[in-house]
């Protein structure tokens, strides 16, 4: 109506001022986000915070519980593992390989998605056809059985699982950039650079992109929570970041054996991945609802 | 008799809270609509035109709200009316119209659905058993659709609103309108989105309904030449405030306030080939934090200090009012002499 | 005043391949062909207004974008000076589009919202070379907003924080920017409040005067090309059905559709009432076009040969030309309807 025309021009803030103020009046994602950035810190900090070296092995504390049961003390306040390492130590130090992998594989995903994303709903044509083939064959392979494939293929190392988690992963950006570049190449601002004399590099990088780009941003927030899981998952079968490295996915299958009586070794770093993944939900899901209402309305 | 008056609005004030302050759309904007006559609304885009209508309506939606003011239909105040009997008035007594008949009819139901779904929540006068009923909603369907000048009308009920053109969905929307003979049609921006060809079938429709029903008809649009044709009397409205109105043909032909002169001064006409033309300069003010002066002021070219106050509506000849203190000196001045 | 003319299209032609979906191919569906713009041929001479007027979906947007080639034509020939633009190869073309502009219907649509007015008005000069750095650039942009009525220093802003009338200004800047001959005006007033349409149009003629300006004016509003052109082309689906000088065109109209256009717009002064000559119907689906004379369907004058062959293009006075069976009768429409 009219008078949101007028408001339009009243406000003198930028658009992302604007977005991130709604943003902020949404106190459980902010909160959320919060939470997020705490484990961002505590993995950046982690030799800091750490109460204890990680790798440091002593039978002497095998299976210690945490604190406030019988037998626990604050040397290990979440207790130890079955080889006497400090379990608080490494769920921190672990919080650096799920942000490491999560945010390695969304960043070369997006940036993949992207481009082909781009290409495909601004060229049409041919490269259209090849990109979005290629992205109906990837959407029906089974995501978690292919990458448990490659990585017996490739072999554990941190560079192939961001490779196996990614192969399927740049599906998703790209479908979305696609859509919104289609919608968007009709608009007469991209007509407009084309009557100027334009090329397609700069209508797609300088034009379309910063146009779309909301989107692209919330869906890696989200997208990033599921990475966090299947780096678990494969961590969890033994295919993941090998041992010692600590690892949240490695650490839940490590407690397994001994989950009756020990039940914290696999309890905490499960609780961990619940509390980082649940965070991200709910940022991200505020970050949806403030900077793309469409999705709300 | 009846009282000639059939809405009388007064004093309306509706405003916005918006998160760069409170925009106060209409303000103190008084209607009075008499029984069988068509009513123009002239105005630019932020005029309160529409949101005139829509609290008449009832349809003002957070973070929108009325104020103030006294919305009279037929002796009710529809300000003090429960949500349960304003949504029965809605439709039955007062219908309203959009600009966009492509959103505003569901794209999900056929048009024989919609048109029977206003038919049995309107008229009491449907036979009881569920056949008979289905039957004589049916003939109406295709009755009011004829009316309004749609071929083959029985063919069609079974057509949702994309098999349409835009004249005739636009008419749909009049049908589904008038399917409960309202008293009082609002019709906003009906012919804004059509060609001129369609534009001019629309209004005549809407000129032929309006006698054959009796009912009352106001003409929401910003195309002065529409008013001319079809209105009995005209409101302009600038800034959330009525600024002149009277007789259409009086106000056309002699306006009183500066704004509806620029206005006729911007009609473009092949007549004024090679003659300058004298655009009102400048743009319609932010409704935000507005000084108690003209509002109109900025953009005046008569305007001087003594605009710098509250002005109110002045009479300016027979049925006719101004809100300028140019147009009433004559008659200030008649009453010092 | 059309001794020299900047523009010549001959011809051309617009057709639009809806290819079927996959589903629609196997059940052996052929593809759909939409004729936009159907041979048309006209120019347009040095320093004149030539108003293409029709209907929403009679092809005069399309005929504008195809004459810039953003939608490639068909068919036909376009030519600007002594170039052949329909021949030119991409990269001559870049380096055309900066003599042939256009400035669009929608101020909203138009400007990208990402990025600031001195980004989009200077983007001409970059993209061809016109500026010295980034100083220059801008103060270039700011030499043309003060030319189009803004101000300098709201060259850092973006287009949400201006008005309808101010976006158009923007764009009406990026499109002279570059220092062009020849500017499509696609309906650049109509989404525009009256007062600030009548703005618009004094600051597009005061630019023609000053910049030696060639103008394509494409609208639906007689009254607006009326008021502004020097000739007048009329558009029914994708033909041109009568054009010639505007006095001619307005006073004397031949073509049926043209006087029903004229008698359908309302009046200020109420000088239409009375004399009303209305149309039945819609527009035909262009997927479907009637047989013959596109028009007849509509026609208050149609009569058997009008639903059989496609009437040519007659002058009926100087420069003045339509295309009706019924010309040579010279029954006016307006007559027939009075009798």
């Amino acid at each position: 109506m009219s008078v949101i025309e007028t408001n339009a021009t009243v406000a003198a803030e930028s658009l992302f001022r604007r977005n991130m103020a709604a943003f902020m009046e949404n106190r459980l994602a902010f909160g959320s986000a919060i939470v997020v950035v705490l484990f961002v810190f505590m993995a950046i900090f982690a030799p800091w915070i750490a109460p204890n070296d990680p790798y440091n092995t002593n039978l002497f504390f095998r299976l210690q519980p945490p604190v406030w049961m019988d037998g626990g003390e604050w040397a290990y306040p979440l207790g130890a593992d079955a080889l006497g390492r400090c379990i608080l130590s490494r769920i921190i130090y672990g919080a650096r390989v799920s942000i490491f992998i999560g945010a390695a594989v969304i960043l070369v995903a997006t940036t993949v998605g992207i481009l082909a994303g781009l290409a495909a709903g601004y060229l049409r044509g041919w490269v259209d056809v090849v990109i979005s083939r290629l992205v109906d064959i990837l959407l029906g392979f089974p995501y978690l059985i292919f990458a448990i494939g490659l990585m017996a293929m490739m072999g554990p190392g941190l560079g192939n699982i961001i490779l196996a988690l990614a192969y399927k992963e740049w599906v998703i950006p790209c479908r979305v950039v696609r859509g919104e570049t289609l919608v968007t190449r009709e608009l007469e601002y991209v007509e407009a650079a084309r009557a100027l004399g334009a090329s397609s590099k700069h209508i797609m990088l300088r034009e379309i992109l910063p146009n779309i780009l909301s989107p692209v941003i919330v869906v890696a927030t989200i997208r990033m929570a599921h990475v966090i899981i299947l780096e678990a998952s494969l961590s969890f079968l033994g295919l993941g970041v090998q041992p010692p490295t600590a690892s949240w996915g490695a650490m839940v299958a490590d407690g397994r054996a001994f989950i009756l009586e020990s039940w914290w070794v696999s309890t905490f770093p499960g609780v961990a991945i619940l509390l980082l993944v649940l965070a991200i939900n709910v940022a991200s899901q505020g970050l949806r609802d403030a900077f793309d209402p469409r999705f709300t309305e | 008799m009846k009282d000639p008056i059939l809405l009388d609005v007064r004093g309306l004030r509706t405003v916005f809270d918006t998160r760069a302050g409170r925009v106060c759309a209409v303000d103190g904007v008084d209607v009075i609509v008499q029984r069988g006559e068509c009513l123009g609304i002239v105005g630019e885009s932020g005029s309160g035109k529409s949101v005139t209508f829509a609290s008449v309506m009832g349809l003002v939606r957070p973070p929108g709200r009325v104020e103030a003011g006294e919305i009279i239909f037929d002796g009710v105040n529809l300000r003090q009316l429960p949500p349960r009997q304003m949504q029965a008035l809605r439709g039955r007594d007062i219908a309203m119209t959009m600009q966009d008949a492509l959103t505003a009819l569901n794209p999900t139901l056929t048009i024989g659905e919609q048109l029977a779904e206003m038919l049995a929540a309107h008229a009491d006068d449907l036979p009881r058993s569920r056949s008979d009923r289905r039957r004589v909603i049916r003939a109406r369907s295709v009755d009011m659709l004829t009316l309004v000048g749609i071929p083959s009308a029985g063919d069609r009920l079974g057509q949702y609103p994309h098999e349409f053109s835009g004249g005739m969905r636009q008419r749909i929307m009049i049908a589904i309108a008038l399917a409960s003979k309202p008293r009082l049609l609002i019709a906003d921006e009906p012919t804004t989105a059509l060609d001129v060809t369609i534009q001019a079938q629309v209004l005549e429709l809407i000129s032929n309904l309006r006698a054959e029903f009796g009912m009352s008809v106001v003409l929401i649009t910003h195309d002065l030449g529409v008013v001319a044709e079809h209105c009995d009397r005209v409101m302009v409205m600038y800034a959330g405030q009525v600024v002149e109105e009277g007789p259409t043909e009086r106000v056309i032909s002699d306006p009183r306030h500066p704004y509806t002169r620029g206005l006729l001064a911007s009609v473009l006409r092949p007549g004024l080939r090679g003659q300058p033309i004298r655009p009102i300069r400048g743009q319609v003010p932010e409704l935000i934090d507005l000084l108690p002066q003209c509002r109109f002021m900025d953009r005046c070219p008569e305007a001087d200090e003594d605009c710098r106050h509250l002005i109110d509506m002045r009479p300016v000849g027979p049925g006719r009012r101004a809100r300028c203190i140019r147009t009433a000196l004559p008659t200030t001045e008649k009453a010092k002499a | 005043m059309t001794t020299d003319p900047l523009l010549k299209v001959t011809n051309l032609t617009k057709t639009y391949t809806g290819s079927p979906s996959m589903v629609a191919r196997l059940l052996g569906r052929k593809p759909v062909h939409v004729r936009a713009v159907s041979d048309v041929s006209f120019s347009v001479g040095r320093g004149e207004i030539l108003g293409l007027i029709g209907e929403s979906g009679c092809g005069k947007s399309t005929l504008g974008r195809a004459i810039l080639r953003l939608h490639e034509p068909s068919s036909g020939r376009v030519e600007f000076g002594d170039a052949d633009v329909t021949a030119l190869s991409p990269p001559e073309m870049k380096a055309m589009r900066r003599r042939m502009q256009i400035i669009f219907q929608d101020p909203y649509a138009s400007l990208n919202p990402r990025r600031t007015v001195g980004d989009i008005v200077g983007l001409p000069l970059q993209l061809h070379g016109l500026e010295n750095g980034r100083e220059d650039m801008r103060e270039k942009v700011a030499m043309m907003l003060d030319k189009v009525g803004l101000k300098a220093g709201q060259i850092d802003r973006y287009p949400h924080q201006f008005s309808g009338g101010q976006r158009q200004r923007i764009g009406i800047a990026r499109a002279l920017i570059s220092n062009p001959e020849f500017i499509v005006c696609d309906e650049p007033v109509s989404a525009l409040d009256v007062s600030i349409q009548a703005q618009i149009i004094q600051l597009l003629l005061e630019l023609k005067r000053e910049f030696q300006l060639t103008y394509l004016f494409i609208s639906h509003d007689i009254s607006v090309i009326g008021y502004l052109s020097d000739r007048v082309a009329v558009m029914y689906l994708g033909e041109i059905v009568e054009m010639g000088p505007v006095e001619s065109v307005l006073a004397t109209p031949r073509h049926p559709y043209t006087q029903s256009l004229m008698s359908a717009v309302p009046e200020v002064d109420g000088t239409g009432k009375g004399q009303r000559v209305r149309l039945k119907g819609d527009l035909p689906s262009p997927l479907d076009p009637p047989s013959g004379c596109k028009f007849h369907t509509r026609c208050p004058l149609a009569i058997d040969i009008c639903r059989q062959r496609k009437p040519v293009t007659e002058t009926v006075g100087k420069g003045h030309s339509a295309a009706c069976h019924r010309l040579a009768e010279r029954l006016s429409l307006l007559e027939g309807a009075a009798q």
